[in-house]
């Protein structure tokens, strides 16, 4: 019986958590990785496009709100979705325009894209905070809870409760939709294939006819998807703070890195392997312990590895431990 | 030095003199000593960047190291904290060196196979629980003793300026460990790492209250300068003043600005001279033999890691000092302050826009970016207020867009940044 309860206060605590957690940094981290693949640099604007297409998602959801549009019990923002995705379009699609084609059709150094999409975080953060402020949003709207803490114990009469949110199995469901989608696409349609095969081999899929431009075009409308997608879902769960989703970038990239960059594949796993150590190390198991040993070992202090605020030092020892023992990370992706 | 560079510093000089006397020039030295800070923190980053190519994008951290230098160095050391609490920091301290050290040993001497993965593994999870259990208590002990005053170690109680020496030390010491795992691979891997290790530096600052106090601030360290309230008391100080004819409280404030302003610009020529014989000796041409062409300069025999990691640290160091510098200016440390976006990207920025691999281009981009960083705030707001005139005073969109007036900042230097990466690529003063 004991035991029953401890594995619920985890399941509670980390395992429905840290699948909706792991799902948002692996959509997060399909968008960097697909950059990777065919653009061939680490996009660091990457958080940002996140919280822009966010934004316009809470901007239409406002909208939608004072016009009395709602899709009781799941939130508005769902409905807002395709509207930001639509606009993250056009500004990705617009920085690539302004920005990126150039380097691409000069050829420089990966370097110099990384720097240009520092500056293009730097424009599109303004912009942001111009907009819609550095504070905290909170937009979820509709109902909270599938199962509640005190519904699930009258239920089956245990005395820990298991609470499931509706943004927790709105993020599962739709990162599963995502995902299935995507490789679908990248697997079985010819513009997949292109797509994948310029990644592969630039050189090749040139002579074979492939038009780069167009490739370019259409990655970047995935990754405006994802992104979008990404960060709506975050900011449902949690709130919108536009600091946040640039601090996202280091999990983000973590996973995109331990699955090897450049691996969609990887990028999921890496997404779910970076959540459930984040979540798993600063959480505090004193209530486990507390079920499972026998009274008299109960522990008296938290028993928490790292406190929460160490949460970047756990995906960032990760990617140094991949880095050194596995640079190609566990999916085998780009290396050195 | 030609004349174009010549008219390019004057130029920003004119600027700090129309700000003199035009806002004020308490303003305008404040402006100065902040842009001789940026001015080094530039250089370390030219350091990295310019001479040997590295993309390393975790300034705020080393700045913010030489910030915590700043305060384990000249702070008064909290007696009773050390008493109690010392030995086990200090013990557990060791225990965290001594756990990495014989792991790295297992790594290196052991033949590789399940056996060393399990011996290191076990030895890194049992350190890590040793130092959490000798660590938790003493932190507990320090942070009960007054805590709204102190709670925490303190320093060594040594004059000031031997922190701006302690934060290149600091730096350079993170700045090894992080070369150690991050150079040789891949570009956008020291981007990552750095990008990483910045963020937890930051994290530990914060919340380490015995170290740092924490997100409760350290405030009063001591300054390399005399204080306005003693020189407002001193009779030759009033005397000296009213002789030139100046009011005593403006010019005490004037009087210490300027003594950092001399203290900064001593530094300044110390490391710019050292860059400059660095940069046009061998070891420059080497340094930017291996940016140019590294396979080319490791066919040469040259050891492209290990300059990688030397010139890394020397960056770090750089920055280290210019971060105690301003700690010590600022005359306290507040770990919110230290954002990526300021600390880190505002220095790459001023880097590009002055001219990568040259010196002096870092320097000038390190003060014309400052004065832009401070006076866009301004010139936004007034933009913004002659853009929205038309419009009637209780429209929302009007106030809404004079107050976001302060993040025109992030567009302006972004764009700045991104136009030059395009069209000037080699920036206003370029490489010889």
């Amino acid at each position: 019986m004991d035991a029953l309860h401890a594995l619920i206060v985890l399941a509670n605590f980390i395992i429905v958590p840290a699948i909706a957690y792991g799902s948002q940094i692996a959509i997060g981290a399909l968008g960097i990785t697909l950059v990777v693949g065919v653009l061939r640099f680490s996009n660091f604007a990457h958080g940002e496009t996140m919280a822009f297409g966010t934004m316009l998602v809470i901007l239409v959801t406002w909208w939608f709100k004072a016009i009395g549009l709602s899709i009781h019990p799941l939130p508005t923002a769902l409905l807002a979705l395709p509207f930001g995705i639509l606009g993250c379009t056009a500004m990705v699609l617009l920085t690539d325009k302004f920005v990126y084609k150039f380097y691409r059709k000069t050829k420089s150094s990966p370097v110099v894209l990384v720097m240009a999409s520092l500056g293009v975080t730097f424009i599109m953060n303004g912009l942001i905070r111009f907009i819609i402020g550095p504070g905290d949003q909170r937009f979820a709207d509709g109902a909270r809870f599938i199962i509640k803490a005190r519904e699930f114990k009258e239920m089956t009469g245990l005395k820990e409760g298991l609470a499931i949110k509706v943004t927790q199995s709105i993020t599962l469901v739709t990162a599963i939709i995502i995902v299935v989608v995507l490789f679908w696409f990248l697997n079985k349609t010819r513009t997949g294939k292109s797509m994948r095969a310029f990644s592969d081999n630039e050189d090749l899929a040139l002579l074979s006819g492939i038009n780069p431009e167009r490739v370019v075009a259409i990655t970047w409308i995935i990754v405006a998807i994802l992104a979008t997608v990404a960060g709506t879902l975050y900011g449902l769960d949690k709130t919108f703070k536009p600091f946040t989703y640039f601090q996202l970038l280091l999990p983000m990239f973590a996973a995109a890195v331990v699955g090897g960059l450049g691996n969609p594949v990887g990028a999921i796993v890496g997404g779910f392997v970076i959540a459930f150590s984040e979540i798993s190390i600063t959480y505090a198991y004193k209530k486990v312990f507390t079920y499972l040993l026998p009274s008299e070992f109960a522990p008296t202090t938290l028993v928490q590895l790292l406190s929460t605020d160490y949460k970047f030092a756990v995906s960032f020892s990760i990617l140094v431990l991949v880095l050194l023992f596995r640079p190609t990370g566990l999916f085998k992706g780009q290396s050195t | 030095m030609n004349y174009r560079n010549i008219s390019l510093f004057s130029m920003v000089f004119i600027f700090l003199i129309i700000v003199g006397f035009y806002q004020s020039w308490n303003v305008a030295f404040g402006l100065l000593n902040l842009c001789l800070l940026s001015a080094i923190m530039a250089l370390g980053v030219n350091i990295q960047w310019g001479y040997a190519g590295l993309f390393s994008i975790g300034t705020v951290g080393f700045v913010a190291l030489g910030g915590v230098a700043a305060v384990v160095t000249s702070m008064p050391p909290v007696e009773e904290a050390w008493r109690t609490g010392g030995p086990g920091i200090l013990t557990a301290l060791l225990t965290a060196a001594i756990t990495i050290i014989v792991a790295s040993q297992i790594w290196k001497r052991l033949a590789s196979g399940l056996t060393r993965n399990l011996l290191m593994i076990i030895v890194l999870v049992g350190g890590f629980f040793l130092f959490r259990g000798i660590l938790d208590p003493a932190t507990a002990i320090i942070e009960k003793i007054n805590p709204a005053g102190e709670g925490y170690l303190g320093g060594l109680g040594l004059p000031v300026i031997f922190s701006w020496l302690v934060g290149g030390l600091f730096a350079a010491g993170a700045a090894w460990v992080i070369g150690k795992v991050a150079l040789g691979l891949r570009a956008d891997y020291l981007a990552i790492a750095t990008l990483g290790i910045a963020e937890i530096i930051i994290a530990v600052i914060k919340n380490e209250d015995w170290l740092t106090r924490g997100v409760k601030n350290v405030i009063g360290i001591p300054r390399p300068t005399a204080y306005e309230v003693d020189l407002q008391k001193s009779e030759t100080f009033i005397n000296n003043v009213n002789w030139i004819g100046m009011e005593v409280v403006q010019a005490s404030s004037l009087y210490v600005k300027f003594s950092y302003g001399i203290l900064f610009i001593i530094v300044l020529a110390i490391i710019m001279w050292l860059s400059e014989k660095a940069l046009n000796s061998p070891w420059g041409r080497m340094m930017r033999a291996i940016r140019d062409n590294e396979e080319a300069a490791e066919a040469m025999g040259k050891d492209v890691t290990k300059r990688h990691l030397q010139v890394f640290i020397l960056g770090s160091a750089v920055c280290g000092i210019a971060g105690a510098m301003m700690t010590s200016l600022d005359g306290l440390l507040t770990p919110q302050s230290y954002q990526p976006l300021r600390f880190t990207f505002l220095i790459w920025v001023m880097v590009i826009v002055g001219g990568s691999g040259n010196n002096w281009g870092a320097v000038l981009g390190g003060f014309l970016l400052w004065f832009f960083w401070i006076e866009v705030e301004p010139m936004g707001h007034w933009f913004l207020s002659v853009l929205t005139s038309g419009l009637p005073d209780d429209m929302p969109l009007k106030e809404h867009l004079l107050k976001s007036a302060a993040h025109m900042r992030l567009i302006t230097m972004g764009a700045i940044l991104l136009l030059t990466l395009r069209f000037a690529p080699k920036g206003l003063i370029p490489e010889k």
